[in-house]
């Protein structure tokens, strides 16, 4: 079993997603909602570092929140798989537990 | 500046034209300070100010052309900003460092804007009688 790690602010603006790199384990998940989605943006200023992080973890965003500011799933680094909202209950339950990185 | 000041209260607030700029450094939906922002500057469009709007760092993500919000149950407002120029706001800046880093271009904005470098934003921020930011 491994974690669920959730990043709902903007990596510009917090220290949200570089924590959560920092202290996720390979094997982990990390899934980017709200404002989190703009760290997976291709050629964006985070977008090595989530490269490298999807080697050996798991990267998902949510679709709707990705929709809503007007991002299409092209404008994404690869590696990253977009799920909805019922993909994002189904990621919590199936993990040990899941840590908000908010 | 005082003198003018009076002035402007003694007229009632007419004649006198400042500077304006509106910075606006908060993507949308997030959080509600961009909407917030842009409430104010339709406000402001009433009293006939030099109106000037910043969007940098994350406020350049405002003006990401397609934005569909009906799955986050949220009003899209971004084509506010198309209605802009019916109030004579015309003057829209962003700066070419905050779109590289995050990945956007030009052309990915909804409204013509005018880019400048972060150098040519802060000697234009430089020269406002007032700023206003979120």
């Amino acid at each position: 079993m491994s974690l669920l790690h959730t990043v709902a602010k903007s990596p510009f603006e917090r220290d949200a997603l570089s924590s959560c790199l920092d202290l996720s384990l390979p094997g982990a998940a990390i899934l980017l909602y709200e404002d989190g989605v703009y760290g997976a943006l291709k050629g964006g200023r985070f977008a090595e570092r989530l490269a490298e992080a999807a080697k050996t973890r798991a990267l998902y965003v949510l679709g709707p929140d990705l929709k809503a500011r007007g991002l299409g799933e092209d404008r994404l680094i690869a590696g990253v798989t977009v799920v909805d909202y019922r993909g994002f209950v189904e990621l919590a339950a199936k993990h040990q537990a899941v840590q908000a990185w908010c | 500046m005082m003198d003018e000041d009076r002035t402007d209260e003694a007229e009632g607030g007419s004649g006198i034209v400042k500077k304006f700029m509106y910075v606006n450094r908060k993507a949308p939906y997030g959080t509600v300070y961009a909407l917030e922002v842009l409430e104010m500057v339709l406000i402001s469009a009433a009293f006939d100010q030099d109106v000037h709007l910043v969007f940098t760092d994350d406020g350049v993500f405002e003006l990401k052309k397609g934005m569909e919000t009906a799955g986050i149950g949220m009003k899209n407002f971004s084509n506010t900003y198309r209605a802009l120029e019916g109030y004579d706001i015309e003057k829209l800046y962003v700066d070419q460092e905050s779109l590289d880093e995050r990945g956007l271009a030009e052309a990915d904005l909804i409204v013509p804007v005018t880019v400048l470098s972060r150098a040519e934003m802060a000697k234009l921020m430089g020269e406002m009688d007032v700023i206003l930011s979120a």
